[in-house]
């Protein structure tokens, strides 16, 4: 029986042989009927096969552009809370199209390892260490000092037993964080001194303004926790995404925690992750819209903005910058740009494309237009 | 006649035009802003120049004698008195002028440096895409703007800035034209090349310009208004002002004219020739006409929508068109379009004249253009075209023999292309056999209105008669409406029954029995007569037997309605439930799809008699709807009254809750938040109770309404509930309507004020009629959806267009790998196994139908 699947291995993609193995085991057909099962499949499948020269792309594009017109405008999804609203629906998509570089809604979703998800204090207690803690938090109040030329930062010690934090602590992240300063202690405050002279006030109150800023602990850019009870386990929604930072955290289920921003995936994960985060993060707007578009649509126009190694943005600057005819270039936005660029340099468009086809009335390509005929020419007979 | 050019474009290539191929290509030379003499001649040496080409008929091209729309125009060109700088090309001098020494003009980097540089560029050419190439001669370049001193010469450098948009000052000292010129010209060929400048197509000292070409008169023709008078082109105006300005300035440098006038001239063509280019650029106020509206310059004519790329390059205008209103004939066959016998008299089809058809098209000639059918025009074997009339009938059909080309009307079974805009998906242009009809408008099936979207409300649609046998094979295999039955998008299905098909279809599978003469009548009304079915119907026959007429003998299915009961047919017998939207209906249904599937195009013709057979039910029943059908007994009215009571109260009690600070709030929440959360909560599950109370007590026997809604023809339960009992919480941005900043929606209500009725609950239905404010709150989410949908089709429209531009040389292999238009590999397999999302079900092969089929369960 082995074997007569793999002969057809070559013939029939793997998930499907895959099924046919289960079922046919499940019905208990005989070698003679798996085959036949086998073969029909076959010639299913290659019923099915997609036609060569066929223009995979703008077919893609119109999977794309019809349901969106019938996607929300403006809609949030929220997970759990209100605070934490995740942008969704046409302007999410279009934001996974640009790769741009930050989503305007970064969200972790933080699995543990089975042994530190299954108590709710102890999930509470990993989520309160991953949250960012900033100097603003620990801190009941910054004063301006405008004779003395420095800003007071009054500490609360109720939160700084909570962090397990002494006021030299907090006084050394200040040094470290801040350039050109020196931080006294004074009881329950820290004096930040400027060691430029003569300071300007709107230097000073930026530095008020950068020192509320200063990271004390957890991790950078996780705004806010909120652990969730997901099924069998709890799991820690964040707002903001660090999944660098977050990976290096040892309670963590490294393989599941994921983030939705697509670059940051590709920076920490490389472009194969960030390619399948395009898919699933696709995939999940489509699926909350309640619309339905194939998988192969989404592979394709994923697979097309990562093939470079990079990811690329679906945008002049993107895909389209990547182009070699001019032609094809300058008929999508700022043609005048694109033609001066190309008379410097000379440049030759060889009319690989479709649009330049289109232009000078020729045979675009695609399809039809691929193939030419040869014909063999017979000797003119002489009557 | 026209001579067409029988050959292929193999490549483009771009440049800069240099000073002596503008003069070469010249036809002639302007000298004077004059454009026409007393006689209204045009002047020689002026802009209308008839060496330029021609605009008006009867006149002659003096350089090659070719008439109006013969010549296709020559250049000419302006001799500049003084260089001026080529807006478009600034950038680019600047920075040549920054990366090259002022002395002995070298290029800022020593002997290695550039052997690094040309190897790098060898290895990239070889081995990666051109843009790579192109980013590594951009890095060289910036690596130069920090170098401070020459490696040959030793000078030092100065540092130059660039006011935009066209001055450049050394040290405080503004730069002439001239000194730049001279300055570019020291810079070698070989410099050039390391910056990625190719110095056959463009020199940099041609980027500062000497002559200034001028197009054609063709290119800028005038228009005559009916005045009399000449409206010349905008093109023209400023060509005239640069001719006016230049001959000022040449006449002052003769006349040895102090040097500041000489400076203001130049200074004023250098704008002129400016805004030539561009008028609009940053800090340069834009030239106008008289009437204050700013010229259009080359550049405008360019870019944008209405540009000559985007309007005249990548969008044809075509012949053999029609386009008028559309209207519904549920008799005519899916994939036929029906169409007015005056639009079949003009639009034509050339018919070369054989042995065949010769008694034939002699006919139509003979019925000519007023007769229908007949024909229009004779083409000649020698080319010439002649149109019928009756003055040339006799002749044209004496000479009519084999290897003449008769242009005849449009009859019966031609092929078409028909579309609606907008053309979203491909199914958007498909082909239709031609039906000529007596009437004014396209007449379609109602059965192909979702796949363009369409319906008749005043649309409009375009059809396109394919001229050449190519051209119409292609269409008839490739678009026909039968092979786009399954859209690419997810393998459901477009076409399939709306509206009253489903109806039909429902009631009949559902309650109907007919006896066998009304059943075989029905039938036969359709187009079906299969006698050997008919001779198996019994005397009583049921809905369901007559449409498992329709059914092959062979064909097993089962599905699912959209009450989630189970449909079954079984050897070509529908022995199970009530087909609906879910198994015939257009975009999933299951039925169609597997039918399609199973039989391909014989399943097409299925659904096209399950389609008109629904309609045929309809038709001989009867089905209408009426404001009756919303009414309700006094007795569920007051069960109504009393859910609605009830929720009210409980939202009156959250409230109370809330005001006495006893309310806890759900975790993660706010307290506020909580409370909105719970009223709306209360109040939604209110109005789907009263949904649920009407749906199960009104009876669904005389309910046209109730029955739309439950075989999903059209409207849902809701839509009946909303109308018979109440509308319920009217919602925006998810949240009840927002007091704003004066506590309150509307003056009725108190500050800060909670109730349902204050933030937006609808309580009456709309039969019933809304009060004033419960309408002002009704129209006040109309209106944000309205809102939402006039801003999101062009956000989504600008999204499309961005993906089929970075897509649209995606294409399969021969190999099955997905490559562009340079042949680099996106996917080695498309979609990972090359299955097209059209041939399939849902993308996927049935592996368990097989496996059953073959162990004959």
């Amino acid at each position: 029986m082995a074997d007569l699947f793999e002969q057809y291995e070559v013939f029939i993609p793997k998930p499907v042989l895959d099924r046919a193995k289960t079922l046919t085991k499940q019905y208990k057909l005989s070698e003679k009927d798996t085959k036949s099962v086998l073969d029909k499949i076959k010639t299913t499948y290659e019923d099915m096969k997609i036609a060569p020269g066929e223009a995979i792309g703008i077919v893609t594009a119109e999977s794309f552009g019809e349901p969106g017109t019938q996607m929300i405008l403006r809609s949030f999804h929220f997970a759990g809370a209100s605070e934490m609203k995740v942008t969704m629906g046409l302007p999410r998509l279009i934001e996974i199209f640009d790769a741009r570089k930050n989503p305007s809604t970064p969200v972790m979703e933080v699995y543990l390892q089975k042994k530190y998800s299954q108590s709710p204090t102890q999930v509470k207690e990993i989520a309160a260490r991953i949250k960012e803690t900033k100097l603003e938090e620990v801190a009941s109040e910054f004063l301006l000092n405008i004779i003395e030329n420095n800003v007071e930062v009054k500490l609360a010690r109720k939160k700084m037993t909570e962090f397990n934090l002494s006021s030299k602590d907090i006084a050394d992240i200040i040094v470290a964080n801040l350039k050109n300063v020196t931080v006294d202690q004074d009881r329950d405050s820290l004096i930040i001194k400027s060691t430029i002279k003569e300071i300007k006030l709107s230097e000073l109150y930026k530095l008020k303004e950068k020192s509320k800023e200063i990271h004390i602990s957890g991790v950078k850019g996780i705004a806010r926790v909120l652990p969730m009870k997901v099924e069998e386990e709890y799991i820690i929604y964040c707002v903001g995404s660090n999944l660098k930072d977050m990976l290096e955290i040892e309670e963590i289920d490294a393989a599941r925690t994921r983030t939705n921003d697509v670059a940051e995936i590709g920076d920490v994960l490389g472009v194969e992750a960030a390619r399948q985060a395009i898919v699933d993060e696709i995939l999940k707007v489509i699926g909350e819209q309640g619309l339905n578009i194939d998988i192969r649509h989404i592979m394709l126009l994923a697979d097309a903005m990562t093939a470079t190694g990079e990811i690329k943005g679906v945008t002049r600057s993107g895909i389209t910058q990547e182009k070699e005819s001019v032609l094809a270039k300058a008929s999508f936005e700022t043609p005048i740009p694109h033609l001066v660029d190309a008379s410097l340099t000379g440049e030759v468009d060889q009319l690989s494309s479709v649009i330049e086809n289109v232009m000078l009335n020729q045979p675009v390509p695609l399809g039809t237009g691929l193939p030419g005929l040869m014909a063999k020419m017979k000797p003119k007979v002489e009557k | 006649m026209t001579e067409y050019v029988y050959k292929k474009v193999g490549s483009i290539v771009f440049g800069v035009l240099s000073p002596m191929i503008i003069k070469k290509m010249s036809a002639t030379k302007i000298v004077t802003p004059e454009l026409y003499d007393k006689e209204g001649y045009p002047v020689d040496g002026g802009l209308m120049d008839v060496r330029m080409g021609v605009i008006d008929p009867g006149l002659k091209c003096k350089t090659c004698g070719g008439k109006l729309k013969e010549c296709m125009g020559h250049f000419g060109y302006i001799e500049l008195a003084r260089p001026a700088i080529h807006v478009k090309y600034v950038d680019t001098v600047y920075d040549l002028l920054r990366y090259t020494c002022k002395s002995c003009g070298r290029i800022y980097a020593d002997e290695e440096k550039i052997r690094i540089h040309k190897l790098a560029i060898e290895e990239k050419t070889k081995t990666e895409k051109y843009i790579a190439v192109k980013r590594e001669y951009e890095e060289f370049a910036s690596s130069l703007k920090t170098i401070k001193k020459c490696p040959y010469c030793q000078a030092k450098k100065v540092e130059l800035k660039l006011e935009k948009p066209v001055s450049f000052y050394e040290e405080d000292q503004k730069l002439t034209p001239i000194e730049i010129k001279t300055r570019l010209e020291k810079i070698s060929d070989a410099d050039l090349e390391l910056i990625g400048i190719n110095p056959a197509f463009a020199r940099p000292e041609w980027f500062v310009l000497t002559m200034l070409p001028v197009p054609p008169v063709t290119v800028r023709p005038s228009i005559t208004l009916d005045t009399g008078e000449r409206s010349e082109d905008d093109l023209t105006h400023k060509l005239s002002d640069i001719v006016r300005i230049n001959q000022r300035l040449f006449e002052n440098i003769n006349a040895g004219a102090p040097e500041v006038i000489v400076e203001d001239l130049w200074e004023l063509l250098q704008y002129h020739i400016m805004t030539y280019f561009d008028n609009d650029i940053a800090q340069v106020p834009p030239a106008r006409h008289r009437s204050g509206q700013p010229l259009k310059t080359l550049t405008d004519r360019i870019k944008s929508k209405e540009g000559r790329f985007r309007y005249n390059l990548a969008g044809k205008r075509v012949n053999y068109a029609a386009r008028t209103v559309i209207s519904p004939d549920p008799k005519i066959k899916l994939g036929e379009v029906g169409i007015p016998i005056v639009v079949a008299m003009d639009l034509t089809i050339p018919e070369t004249v054989n042995s065949w058809n010769f008694a034939k098209l002699k006919e139509y000639v003979q019925r000519g253009p007023k007769e229908y059918p007949g024909a229009n025009y004779v083409i000649r074997p020698d080319g010439t075209k002649k149109q019928i009339t009756d003055e040339t009938k006799e002749q044209l059909l004496g000479e009519l023999a084999e290897g003449f080309i008769v242009e005849r009307h449009l009859i019966d079974g031609d092929i078409s292309i028909f579309n609606r805009q907008p053309s979203l998906h491909r199914m958007s242009i498909m082909c239709h056999k031609v039906r000529v009809l007596p009437g004014n408008s396209f007449r379609v099936s109602p059965a192909v209105c979702f796949p363009y979207n369409a319906d008749f409300d005043g649309d409009e649609m375009n059809l396109h008669i394919p001229q050449t046998e190519e051209a119409r094979t292609e269409a008839e295999v490739l678009m026909s409406v039968r092979k786009h039955l399954i859209t690419p998008k997810d393998g459901s299905n477009v076409i399939g029954c709306i509206e009253d098909a489903i109806v039909g279809c429902y009631l009949l599978t559902k309650e109907l029995t007919l006896t066998k003469e009304e059943a075989i009548q029905l039938l036969i009304s359709i187009g079906v007569d299969d006698s050997e079915k008919f001779s198996k119907l019994k005397d009583k026959v049921t809905g369901k037997e007559v449409f498992s007429v329709l059914l092959p003998d062979d064909f097993d299915f089962v599905g699912e309605s959209k009450n989630d009961e189970e449909v079954i047919v079984k050897k070509g017998k529908l022995i199970e439930g009530v087909v609906d939207k879910n198994t015939i209906g257009s975009e999933g249904g299951s039925m169609i799809r597997s039918l399609y599937v199973t039989y391909k195009e014989a399943g097409f013709e299925i659904t096209e008699k399950i389609f008109r057979l629904g309609i045929a039910v309809l038709l001989k029943n009867g089905f209408t709807t009426s404001i009756s059908d919303t009414d309700i007994t006094e007795k569920l009215k007051n069960e109504i009254e009393e859910i609605l009571t009830e929720a009210e109260k409980k939202a009156k009690r959250y409230i109370k809750q809330f005001e006495d600070g006893e309310l806890t709030p759900i975790h993660g929440r706010t307290i506020e938040e909580t409370i909105e959360l719970k009223i709306i909560e209360a109040l939604t599950e209110a109005r789907n109770d009263v949904g649920k109370l009407i749906a199960k007590s009104i009876p669904e026997k005389n309910n046209s309404a109730l029955v739309m809604a439950r075989s999903g023809a059209r409207g849902k339960i809701l839509n009946l509930a909303q109308m018979a009992g109440c509308v319920g919480q009217q919602a925006l941005r998810g949240q009840r309507i927002n007091t704003g900043y004066k506590k309150r929606a509307l003056s009725m209500f108190e500050d800060n004020e909670m109730s349902p009725e204050a933030k937006g609950w609808i309580k009456n239905g709309y039969k019933r009629g809304l009060k004033p404010y419960e309408y002002f709150f009704h129209c006040l989410t109309g209106r944000d959806s309205l809102m939402d949908t006039a801003l999101r089709t062009p956000k989504s429209g600008y999204l499309y267009r961005r993906i089929s531009n970075a897509l649209q040389d995606l294409r399969v292999e021969y190999d099955e790998t997905v490559r562009d238009a340079n042949r680099s590999i996106v996917q080695f397999k498309y979609g990972e196994d090359s299955i097209d999302v059209s041939k399939s079900e849902n993308g996927t092969i049935d592996v368990e139908k097989i496996v059953k089929e073959v162990a004959k369960l």
